[in-house]
């Protein structure tokens, strides 16, 4: 295959470019079951540009880390990628086969998990982790892999003595921030991260999002954040694109997104959270819970929960309960996958 | 002793815990006491939600099981409508406690037994603590679910655990912490496992719990969002004590303890604008944990001055309803 996914060393890279990374061409998802195969992903579109941080929020069984999982390549059974594409710089990675991808993971896009424990080999030194997965990937001895190991570490506020600990000997969000170091050390263009701070408590969880930031304005990788937690968003992404039982319902800059929520969906998580300062009204969260998968219901899949699809507007009722409503533009940057919206709203 | 006051469900008064743990780099160091609790009183009254909040490893979930006599206090008194509860009790005595003071658990997935129905599992607690005859159990369990918003009662009574949503799950266990008709309900963190569009529906039926009769709540959590939204009491623990409490709504608005300002400047809120602020205090390396003669705070503390390395402050009083363990912004506490 071409060079194009060899990965050169991304300090030459222009920052904050708006050349496309990574791009999700109709990806469909499916887990096996033993009847019909549940789509965690239907047809679901997105581009990551080079430098930026994009969000990808949505609820538990959305399908938004089998996303993730799928960009990165670590789709395992009964999960398995059924239809559309996923281009990185252009290129296919879905055709590459176990070597290609093997390269393209970590040197290319790499991922950071939620459970940093569980991420981490408890019997091994952190050094030695390093030393193992940069020695998968290149030509380096050991002595100069927990060297860069340290150095790594630095970089996200640990000291380099800590090559020589235990897992079990750092506090969660030394862990979390050994993760992340982790994967940055063959220097991707995209890091994946899935709910990197959920495990964590505010105040450790702001710091990490900080130096994330901070890392990525020295070195200019792009970040795919996974999370159900809104309001990190609207502060730490530039895009967010909210998903809902397989798919994308809205996708918006994160300031258009806080500012001008369309779908009802995107409005009532918006209305979920409690704010910390201003004035206090009583909250209605969404009713109903999300759809079982197996059964997603017909028409919009929102549509049993939405407090605006009512039998009286038959016209609209009998679209919303019937047809799919596919992502359409709104504003710059801005769409909806909405009848309502396309209608002229409430 | 005092007497029986209508205005308070429980008290506790100067409640310590300590665990034994080994020691931390090798195994043939000492096992050291670690003060997972100390000194912590506060009063729970009918009718308010009172929020403990606080980092994890601060001991609100440890006040809250101290409460719920899942553990023995080191020292301390629990005080239920102003009679204190003896230390050790007999099973007699523990059912008519827990008859009064009920608790639900963070994790409704751990919390309920997955190979009972709801029915039983809400029935359970009847037939314990005898509510109700054995004939009308079916009835009263149809009740409490309607209560807490799991409708239709029939056809979710007859479902198993793994057959309900999360937030359904954390109803169930709400309801189960209902059927014996508590005075006082302990929440540990009851919406953190919890979906974000199912939350708010959990805090407001708390809200509503505690109107329409008359409960007093103990909310564990370290959401100071949803501790504003739901509480009327706001208490911050940082390392086992209490820096900080009061009036929830004031207590934001003006944090006194630099450990809520940093608390409050952590938490996400898209309100407050984009990129726009700093934390007010940063994690040191290491946290030096233990020592006796200094504020618990100092090696976090922007406001530091000498004092706090020398002397423990004491909650002091700052205001009406106000207090704050500082010495710099609640000073009443160094004289």
């Amino acid at each position: 295959m071409s060079s194009v996914l060899e990965g050169s060393d991304f300090r030459e890279r222009p920052v904050g470019t708006h050349e496309t990374l990574l791009e999700l061409d109709e990806l469909v998802v499916e887990y096996e079951t033993a009847g019909d195969p549940v789509r965690a992903v239907d047809h679901v579109n997105l581009t990551i540009s080079a430098g930026e941080t994009v969000g990808l929020a949505g609820e538990s069984g959305c399908g938004k880390s089998t996303a993730g999982n799928a960009i990165m390549g670590i789709l395992r059974s009964p999960a398995r990628l059924a239809g559309g594409r996923i281009l990185f710089r252009g290129e296919d990675i879905t055709g590459l086969d176990t070597e290609e991808q093997r390269r393209y993971r970590w040197r290319n896009v790499s991922m950071v998990f939620q459970s940093a424990m569980n991420a981490l080999n408890p019997v091994m030194r952190v050094g030695d982790q390093f030393a193992d997965m940069m020695a998968a990937h290149e030509r380096i001895n050991k002595k100069e892999a927990v060297e860069r190991a340290g150095d790594l570490l630095e970089k996200v506020g640990i000291d380099r003595r800590r090559v020589r600990s235990y897992p079990h000997q750092l506090s969660g969000g030394m862990r979390q921030r050994t993760v992340i170091a982790m994967a940055l050390a063959l220097s991707p263009e995209l890091v994946i991260m899935d709910e990197p701070t959920t495990a964590l408590d505010v105040v450790v969880q702001r710091e990490i999002l900080e130096e994330i930031q901070e890392l990525q304005k020295e070195l200019g990788f792009a970040v795919l954040f996974i999370t159900h937690d809104l309001s990190l968003l609207v502060e730490f992404a530039d895009r967010i694109a909210i998903m809902y039982a397989g798919e994308i319902v809205e996708a918006a800059p994160a300031r258009t997104l806080f500012d001008k929520p369309q779908h009802p969906y995107t409005v009532g998580l918006m209305h979920s959270f409690p704010p910390l300062t201003g004035p206090m009204t009583r909250l209605i969260g969404i009713p109903g819970s999300p759809p079982d998968l197996a059964r997603p219901p017909a028409g919009c899949r929102f549509h049993p929960r939405c407090s605006f699809c009512v039998p009286e507007k038959a016209h609209l009722y009998a679209r919303q309960t019937t047809e799919r409503p596919v992502l359409r533009e709104v504003g710059p940057g801005h769409s909806v996958a909405c009848h309502l919206v396309e209608e002229g709203g409430p | 002793m005092s007497t029986v006051a209508p205005d308070q469900a429980l008290e506790v008064v100067g409640l310590s815990k300590s665990f034994e743990v080994p020691g931390t780099e090798h195994f043939w160091q000492r096992r050291r006491r670690l003060h997972a609790v100390e000194d912590v009183s506060f009063t729970l009254r009918p009718g308010t939600i009172t929020a403990l909040v606080g980092e994890s490893g601060s001991g609100k979930t440890t006040v809250a099981r101290l409460i719920a006599r899942l553990y023995e206090p080191t020292a301390g008194q629990i005080l239920f409508e102003g009679r204190a509860e003896p230390r050790h009790v007999n099973r007699e005595a523990n059912l008519r406690y827990r008859r009064q003071v009920q608790m639900i658990f963070q994790d409704p997935f751990d919390s309920l037994n997955p190979v009972k129905t709801v029915a039983h599992l809400v029935g359970r607690p009847l037939r314990i603590h005898k509510i109700v005859p054995r004939d009308q159990e079916r009835e009263r369990v149809h009740q409490l679910l309607e209560t807490v918003g799991l409708v239709p009662p029939d056809v979710i009574a007859a479902k198993y655990p793994h057959e309900l949503s999360g937030g359904q799950r954390q109803r169930v266990a709400i309801a189960r912490a209902l059927a014996v008709e508590p005075r006082v309900i302990l929440a540990d963190e009851p919406t953190s496992m919890l979906d974000v569009s199912i939350r708010i529906g959990v805090l407001n039926l708390m809200i509503r719990l505690k109107e329409e009769h008359n409960l007093a709540f103990l909310f564990v959590t370290h959401d100071l969002a949803s501790a504003r939204y739901v509480a009327d009491e706001l208490l911050v623990m940082y390392a086992g004590q209490i820096v900080e409490r009061g009036p929830t709504e004031e207590v934001l608005a003006d944090p006194l303890h630099p450990y809520t300002r940093l608390l409050l400047s952590a938490a996400p809120d898209p309100n407050a604008g984009l990129h726009a602020r700093t934390l007010a205090a940063r994690t040191p390396q290491d946290l030096a944990v233990g020592q006796e003669a200094a504020c618990r705070f100092v090696g976090r503390c922007p406001l530091a001055i000498e004092i706090c390395s020398t002397t423990p402050p004491v909650l002091a009083e700052a205001g009406r309803d106000r207090m704050a363990r500082c010495h710099v912004t609640a000073p009443g506490g160094t004289v």
